[in-house]
C-alpha cells in the first residue's frame, strides 16, 4: 500500500483521483463504497435521500434475494433492499 | 390561528383535553407505545408501514384527559407519499399540544432525520428512545443526556414492550403540555445560499403566520411544493405570496439561489442533506457502538432465510409448520368445543319441551340459530384462534419483509411491487385488512393490483375449511402425526396455488387495463427481534377468539335464521332453500359442487366462516338421516349427501378463491373510490373461482372413475 502511494506520487498522481466509479448494483457482495452521486429524479430521489443515501455516504453490500434481485445494502445503521434499476441509477467509487 | 380551524378543533375534541401526537420511522416500536399508554390494542408488527391509518386512543394521566394520534410510521415528512402526507399535514394543521416522536435505539441515526424534521414543525417535541433492550442487547449505548443537551427536547428512553420508561414518557408530556418544561429545539442551518435565502424571508413570513416555524415555510415556499405552500396560504387567511411586501422578497430569495445555480431540484438535495448530515453529527456525540459486529446475528440469520439455496424452501417450510401447528391444536378444542354445543342443544330442547313455547318457535332457535353458533364456534373457532397468533409470531419477528425481499423479483416480472407480499401476508389474517395494507404501495398503479388480487389468497375465516376438508377426504388414517403432516402439506400447497394464482392475475392485468412498468421500490429490512411470546399468544388468541364470538353473534346468528326460514318456507311443495338450491345446481354440478353448497358460498357473503356451517346447517335441514352428535359423523353427513373427493377438492378451491366477503368488498370501495374497481375485484376472483372448479371437475371426471 505505501509503495503503491510513493509510485503513484512519483509518477504526479494524486491517489485521491484514483477512485474508480461504479454503479451501485455492481458492488460486489460484502464491499463497501462510497455515494458520489444519485442520477435518479424525482420521487425515488427523494426517498433514497431521506434514507440517508447523500453523496459521501458509506453502503456496503450485503445480500442478492434467492432469485437474484433485489439486494439489501447497509447505509447509515439500516439494511434498504433496492432493485438492480435503483441501484445502478445510485454511482459509487471502490 | 386560523379560525375554521380551531372550530373544528373545537368540535371534535373538548378543550380540557391534550392532543398528543405520536410520530416516528416505520417499525419503531410506535404501536407499541400506543397500545401500552392508550390500553387499546392496535396490531403490531415488525414490518414497515404497518400502520395506515392515524389511530386514536385516550388516556388519562393525573386527571388530565390525553388524546394520542398514532400518525403512520415515515422516514421524512417532506411528503414523497400518501403517508407522509398524513403525517405532516396533522403536525402543521392540526395543532398537536406536543409531539412524542419515537425512534429505534438500534438504528438511531437513520431516525433522527424525521426527529429533525419534526422539531422543525413542532417545536413541542419529545423524544422517546425505543427498543433499548434491543440496543442493550447489541452492545449500543445511548447518552441520553447528551442526546437531550444536542436537540433541545426533552429525551425519554424506554423499552415499551416491557413497560419500561411508559411512567417517564407519561410525565414528560404532562410537563411539556402544561409549559412546566420549556423546549428550545435546536436550529438546522442550511448549507449557503439556502440560508441567506430563508433568512430573507422569516421576518415577512412572522408578520403573517403565527405558530409554525417561520424558518421551515420559508423552505417549503423555497422548495415551490405546491399542495404544501397552498395549505400554508390557507392557514394565513390570505396568499401572502401575492403581498405587495412578500412578493418581491420571494422572487429576490429565488434569484440568488438561481444565480448561485441551485435549481428546484438541487434545492430538495441540500435541505435533505442538511438533516441527514446534523443528525449523523449527533449520531456520533451519543451513540456508542461496544462491538461492531452488533448486527452479526441478523446478519446470519438472514443469510439462511434469503439464501439462493434455502431462502424459498424456509419459506414454505415455515407456512407448513404453521399449519401443521394449527391443525394439531385446533383438534382437540374443536371437539371439546363441539361436545359441549351438541349436549347445550340438547338441554335447551328438552328444557324448550317442558315450557309451553310453540314448537315452530324453539325450532327456529335452537335447531337454527344456536346449531350455526355452534358449528361455527366449534369447527371454525380454534383454527382460526390458532393460526393468527403464530403468524403474528413470524409477523413480531420481522421475518415478513424478508419474504417480500424473496419475492420481489416475481413481483417485479408481474410489474407489481415486492410490498404486495407484505398485503398478501396481511390477508392472511383478513383480507379487509390486506386491502387497506395497500395503502404501503406508493404507485397507484400497483397498489391497485394488490387490492384487486388481495382475495385470492385466503383469510383467517376460509383456513379452517381448508383444512377440515384436507382432513376429511384426503387422509385416510386421520389419527397420528403421518395424517397431520400431510394434511399440513396439502393445505400449503392450495396457499401456493393461491400465490401463484396473484402472481398470474397482477401479471394479466398489468398487460392489459393497468399498463405499466414496475416502480421504484426500496424496503427496509428491519433488524430482528425476539417476539414477545406470552403477549403475542395470549393476547392474539384472546383477540382472536372474542372477534369469531362477536361475529357468531352477529353474523351467524342470523345466518342461521335465514337458512332455518329458507328450510322450512315451502312454495309449491318444496322448501324455499331447495328452490335456490335447484336453480344453482346446473352450475354448481358443473364446478364440481352441488347447489346446497354454491347457495352457502352466496349465504356466507357476509363472513367466509359460516360457509362450512351453512352447508352443514342445510344438509341437516332438508331431512337427513344421519344422526349428528359428534365431530366424526360429519364425514358421514358429506357422504349421504353425494360428496366424493371430487366435491371436496372444487369446495376447496372455491373456498380458496372466490369473491371476497361484504366487510373486504366495502373496504375496497373505501380505498378504491371507485364502484368500477369494486366490481372488478369481485369478478376477478369469481371468475378464477368458477374457471378452476370447472377445470378441476373435468378432469377428475375424465381420469377417475368416480
Amino acid at each position: 500500500m505505501e509503495k503503491e502511494k510513493t509510485l503513484h506520487t512519483a509518477a504526479g498522481i494524486n491517489p485521491q483521483e484514483m477512485k474508480l466509479y461504479h454503479p451501485l448494483h455492481l458492488l460486489p457482495m460484502g464491499k463497501k463504497a462510497t455515494i458520489d452521486q444519485l442520477t435518479l429524479t424525482g420521487d425515488m430521489r427523494r426517498r433514497l435521500l431521506d434514507l440517508g443515501f447523500i453523496p459521501g455516504t458509506k453502503v456496503q453490500c450485503l445480500y442478492r434475494s434467492p432469485l437474484g434481485d433485489p439486494t439489501a445494502y447497509f447505509v447509515r445503521g439500516t439494511v434498504i433492499a433496492l432493485r438492480q434499476e435503483d441501484a445502478g441509477q445510485i454511482i459509487v467509487s471502490f | 390561528m386560523n379560525q375554521r380551524n380551531s372550530d373544528q378543533k373545537r368540535h371534535t375534541v373538548p378543550p380540557e383535553e391534550k392532543i398528543i401526537a405520536l410520530a416516528g420511522n416505520p417499525n419503531v416500536g410506535k404501536s407499541t407505545v400506543f397500545n401500552s399508554l392508550t390500553g387499546l390494542n392496535q396490531h403490531t408488527g415488525n414490518w414497515p408501514g404497518k400502520t395506515v391509518t392515524n389511530a386514536r386512543g385516550k388516556y388519562i394521566y393525573k386527571n388530565q384527559t390525553y388524546t394520542l394520534v398514532d400518525l403512520p410510521g415515515t422516514y421524512s415528512l417532506m411528503a414523497h407519499s400518501a403517508e407522509e402526507e398524513v403525517a405532516r399535514d396533522f403536525l402543521c394543521f392540526e395543532h398537536p399540544d406536543a409531539v412524542v416522536i419515537v425512534v429505534d435505539a438500534t438504528c438511531l441515526e437513520r431516525n433522527l432525520n424525521l426527529v429533525l424534521q419534526t422539531m422543525e414543525i413542532c417545536p413541542q417535541a419529545i423524544l422517546c428512545v425505543n427498543l433499548l433492550d434491543e440496543a442493550a442487547k447489541k452492545h449500543i449505548t445511548v447518552d441520553l443526556d447528551r442526546l437531550e443537551q444536542e436537540l433541545g427536547i426533552p429525551v425519554v428512553g424506554a423499552a415499551a414492550r416491557n413497560g419500561k420508561g411508559l411512567a417517564s414518557l407519561m410525565e414528560t408530556i404532562a410537563q411539556t403540555t402544561q409549559q412546566k418544561k420549556i423546549t428550545k429545539p435546536l436550529k438546522i442551518s442550511y448549507p449557503e445560499p439556502l440560508e441567506t435565502a430563508v433568512q430573507q424571508l422569516t421576518p415577512a413570513i412572522e408578520s403573517h403566520i403565527q405558530g409554525l416555524n417561520s424558518r421551515w415555510i420559508a423552505l417549503q415556499l423555497l422548495d415551490d411544493n405546491k399542495s404544501l405552500s397552498d395549505k400554508i396560504v390557507n392557514l394565513a387567511g390570505e396568499d401572502f405570496r401575492k403581498d405587495p411586501i412578500f412578493a418581491p422578497l420571494l422572487a429576490q430569495a429565488n434569484t440568488l439561489l438561481e444565480q448561485k445555480a441551485v435549481s428546484a431540484d438541487t434545492r430538495k438535495d441540500l435541505i435533505t442533506a442538511a438533516y441527514i448530515t446534523k443528525g449523523e453529527a449527533i449520531y456520533k456525540k451519543t451513540v456508542t457502538i461496544a462491538n461492531e459486529n452488533y448486527a452479526q446475528f441478523d446478519r446470519k440469520l438472514d443469510k439462511l432465510l434469503t439464501s439462493k439455496t434455502w431462502g424459498i424452501p424456509m419459506m414454505i417450510l415455515l407456512l407448513g409448520i404453521i399449519f401443521w401447528l394449527t391443525i394439531v391444536g385446533a383438534n382437540y378444542p374443536s371437539q371439546l368445543l363441539s361436545k359441549f354445543f351438541f349436549s347445550a342443544e340438547n338441554w335447551l330442547l328438552t328444557m324448550a319441551n317442558a315450557s309451553n313455547l310453540p314448537l315452530w318457535f324453539t325450532d327456529m332457535f335452537i335447531c337454527g340459530v344456536f346449531r350455526t353458533l355452534g358449528w361455527v364456534v366449534s369447527v371454525m373457532l380454534p383454527p382460526m384462534a390458532i393460526f393468527f397468533p403464530l403468524f403474528t409470531l413470524l409477523e413480531d419477528l420481522g421475518y415478513l419483509p424478508r419474504l417480500a425481499f424473496n419475492l420481489d423479483k416475481i413481483f417485479k416480472e408481474c410489474h407489481a411491487c415486492g410490498k404486495q407480499a407484505l398485503t398478501i401476508c396481511m390477508g392472511f389474517g383478513c383480507n379487509a385488512t390486506g386491502v387497506m395494507g395497500c395503502r404501503i404501495i406508493d404507485s397507484p398503479r400497483e397498489r391497485l393490483i394488490a387490492i384487486l388480487t388481495n382475495s385470492l389468497v385466503p383469510c383467517n375465516g376460509r383456513f379452517p375449511t381448508l383444512i377440515m376438508l384436507a382432513n376429511m377426504f384426503f387422509i385416510a388414517n386421520y389419527q397420528g402425526w403421518g395424517g397431520s403432516i400431510l394434511s399440513a402439506i396439502i393445505v400449503t400447497c392450495f396457499i401456493l396455488l393461491g400465490i401463484v394464482m396473484t402472481f398470474l392475475v397482477s401479471k394479466i392485468l398489468s398487460q392489459t387495463i393497468l399498463k405499466g412498468l414496475p416502480s421504484s421500490f426500496a424496503l427496509e429490512l428491519p433488524p430482528y427481534r425476539k417476539p414477545q411470546f406470552k403477549q403475542v399468544i395470549i393476547r392474539s388468541l384472546l383477540d382472536r377468539t372474542l372477534f369469531v364470538l362477536g361475529r357468531a353473534v352477529s353474523v351467524a346468528a342470523p345466518a342461521g335464521l335465514v337458512i332455518w326460514l329458507m328450510a322450512n318456507i315451502t312454495i309449491a311443495d318444496t322448501t324455499l332453500l331447495t328452490h335456490t338450491a335447484n336453480f344453482l345446481d346446473p352450475l354448481a354440478r358443473l364446478m364440481g359442487l352441488d347447489g346446497y353448497i354454491l347457495t352457502a358460498f352466496i349465504l356466507g357473503f357476509p363472513a367466509n366462516e359460516i360457509v362450512f356451517p351453512i352447508i352443514i346447517m342445510s344438509y341437516l335441514a332438508t331431512g337427513s338421516l344421519v344422526e349428528m352428535d359428534n365431530l366424526l359423523q360429519l364425514k358421514e353427513l358429506l357422504l349421504a349427501h353425494g360428496w366424493t373427493g371430487t366435491t371436496a377438492l372444487c369446495t376447496m378451491l372455491f373456498s380458496l378463491i372466490h369473491f371476497p366477503c361484504s366487510t373486504t368488498c366495502l373496504t375496497i370501495k373505501k380505498e378504491t373510490g371507485s364502484l368500477k374497481w369494486t366490481l372488478l375485484a369481485i369478478a376477478i376472483p369469481t371468475i378464477c373461482g368458477i374457471f378452476l372448479c370447472i377445470t378441476a371437475n373435468l378432469v377428475l371426471q375424465s381420469t377417475l372413475p368416480l
